[in-house]
């Protein structure tokens, strides 16, 4: 499918599912009344009675996602970040986590940069929670057209999978072509003196950093971890002992995301310095995304400080 | 009173025979009298399992025997041989807590031998405290954590749908469990997808965990809250099989929206000293309650 160059995540998301529910008959799609936010809608004009509007109740959305899954059915089911896992987190556990069953949940609207809508809406504790959960895939795309790939992935994949996307446009760090391999970090560029490991909006954010880090004579490597889980250790470590030092991006709190991923592989075989880019612990406010990436700490020019701080650790 | 269709049961002989487990006559469905007959080994069964265990819900196991019991010697189409029969009805356990109850019924089918359930609880076991589907055949899901099942029901009502197959889901639900919210999503949803295939009893013995419901959390005016939220409504006697028997027959005669029969139970049912006693919910007999409570049961 083409995905164009202004097309958020999630319509990409929408237009993902429409196409492989033509493909096959047992992907099945549930919302709990936000389709039109979600872009689910485009599976519910186009295939009516496998989509499954569940109203405002996310916990009896993912149960009955639980049964059809059980039941031979591939299904999808969406809401906000902010409300899955967090509004039905032992649905999730235990309907789904412990039986291991075949349930996708793909939310959106994730991190801060939902924008005015404010704290209650702004879902940076979703990816500690589903990380939690043993079994469970958890990918969060950094563009349209790796969004694409992983729902693909997903939908042929036996096991629970968490998709996070967000509510704005972002910009293509990939062409057409690009090829998801799950489990797997992507080198987005070479470098030798430091890594920065991004996952979501922030990869297009360090490969911005990388440049002007470059320009200072900084090598930075930059790498996309869209799976957060299962993480590509094995990525990281040859980070850790190629470049010495690692910066982490992501637009979650800076406890339980990729960052305390990272943290535990290279603590537990090869530890180096390291920095966080990621919201501190506190809750954010109401304002556009932009000037919120700005005020809590996750703009191109954070991670360039952040770098200079681990190269400076390096050298002491 | 028109009894439902009977089909179950075709291969379990086959089965109860290869593993040793079977412990039935080879007939398709058990008349009321070798139902009650079976209710009561399974009472025994449950008794044993819990005090050798030395923890478990005896409680509401012994409550919804009757039920439990003439869905799957009476009701459910079924194959022990294929517990994943495609067409087979569900039998979803909600109240998870009655762990003991639905192994000694699948033992007695033939799902599992007989001799396991001595191992309820042990390490090892697949006869976990509360029930996990990937361990046990003929469990539809895994349960524990109250208020999931009746959602889980409709995901597998609508795939039927879905795949043109005539099978119904039954799910049962403890009363108590009724405070959870999400069992009132789903009563709502269940309605609104008008899902006739399926089939919720309530196994409503009035006590949980804290006390009597109605000091703990009142869950009256009951029936009409299930009325109110698009149900057929059917009450019955929770311990008398041909009340039972008749309303599930006349669940299957009902189009266009869910029922719900709200079964009247005793909690502890069977054993004197643990009926409408809220210390047995969850509290495993001592060998010399145990040894009472089988004299009762003999």
């Amino acid at each position: 499918m083409s995905v164009s160059l202004d097309m958020a995540p999630r319509e990409a998301y929408g237009r993902a599912l429409v196409e492989m529910g033509r493909e096959d008959r047992d992907i099945v799609v549930l919302d709990a009344d936000l389709s039109r936010s979600t872009m689910t809608h485009f599976f519910a004009r186009e295939f009516p009675e496998r989509f499954f509007d569940c109203g405002i109740a996310e916990q009896n959305m993912v149960g009955i996602a639980a049964g059809l899954a059980a039941s031979g059915k591939i299904p999808f089911a969406s809401t906000f970040a902010v409300f899955a896992p967090g509004r039905c987190f032992d649905q999730v556990r235990m309907s789904v986590a412990q039986p291991k069953l075949n349930v996708k949940l793909v939310t959106t609207h994730g991190g801060i940069t939902v924008g005015e809508d404010g704290i209650s809406h702004q879902s940076i504790e979703d990816l500690a929670l589903i990380c939690s959960l043993p079994g469970f895939t958890v990918i969060v795309p950094a563009d349209a057209i790796e969004t694409v790939q992983a729902i693909r992935v997903a939908a042929a994949t036996r096991g629970p999978f968490y998709i996070r996307l967000g509510r704005p446009k972002t910009p293509l760090v990939y062409t057409e072509g690009y090829c998801f391999n799950p489990g797997k970090a992507v080198v987005m560029r070479p470098g030798k003196d430091v890594t920065v490991i991004a996952i979501g909006i922030m990869v297009a954010e360090a490969l911005a950093a990388a440049k002007v880090m470059n320009e200072e004579g900084i090598d930075c490597r930059v790498l996309n971890m869209p799976t957060l889980k299962p993480i590509d250790e094995a990525t990281i470590l040859k980070a850790a002992t190629e470049t010495g030092g690692i910066v982490i991006a992501e637009e979650h709190l800076e406890h339980g995301g990729l960052g305390s991923a990272v943290a535990r592989v290279v603590g537990k075989h090869h530890p180096v310095p390291l920095a966080f880019v990621a919201i501190q612990d506190t809750y954010a406010q109401s304002g556009k995304p932009a000037e919120l990436l700005k005020r809590y700490g996750l703009t191109a020019e954070d991670i360039q400080q952040a770098v200079r701080a681990v190269i400076k650790r390096k050298q002491q | 009173m028109s009894l439902p269709e009977i089909t179950g049961h075709q291969s379990a002989a086959s089965v109860g025979s290869k593993t040793g487990a079977f412990s039935l006559p080879t007939s398709a469905t058990l008349s009321i009298a070798e139902l009650k007959a079976t209710a009561k080994k399974i009472r025994r069964h449950i008794i044993t399992m819990i005090g050798k265990a030395g923890s478990g819900h005896p409680g509401g196991s012994l409550s919804a025997v009757e039920i439990v019991t003439a869905l799957y010697f009476r009701v459910l189409r079924h194959r022990v041989a294929d517990p994943c029969w495609p067409a087979r009805d569900r039998f979803i356990l909600s109240k998870g807590h009655a762990a003991p109850l639905l192994y000694a019924v699948l033992a007695e089918c033939g799902y599992i031998p007989l001799a396991d359930l001595s191992s309820l609880r042990q390490l090892d076991s697949r006869l976990q405290g509360h029930t996990d589907c990937l361990l046990v055949p003929g469990i539809e899901m895994s349960a524990g954590a109250l208020g999931q099942g009746l959602s889980f029901g409709i995901g597998v009502s609508l795939a039927g749908r879905l795949n043109s197959l005539d099978y119904r889901v039954y799910v049962l639900l403890g009363d108590g469990e009724c405070d959870e919210g999400q069992v009132w999503e789903a009563a709502m949803a269940t309605a609104h997808f008008k899902l006739d295939n399926l089939t919720v009893i309530v196994d409503n013995n009035g006590i949980q965990l804290d006390g009597w419901n109605r000091d703990i959390m009142n869950l009256e005016p009951f029936a009409r809250k299930w009325d109110s939220f698009g149900w057929h409504v059917i009450e019955v006697d929770g311990h008398d099989f041909a009340q039972l028997i008749d309303a599930f027959g006349r669940a299957r005669q009902v189009k266009g929206q869910p029922t719900v029969v709200i079964a009247h139970t005793v909690k502890g049912k069977g054993v004197s000293f643990m009926e409408n006693n809220v210390d047995y919910h969850g509290k495993a007999p001592s060998a010399a309650e145990m040894e009472k409570a089988l004299k009762e049961l003999a």
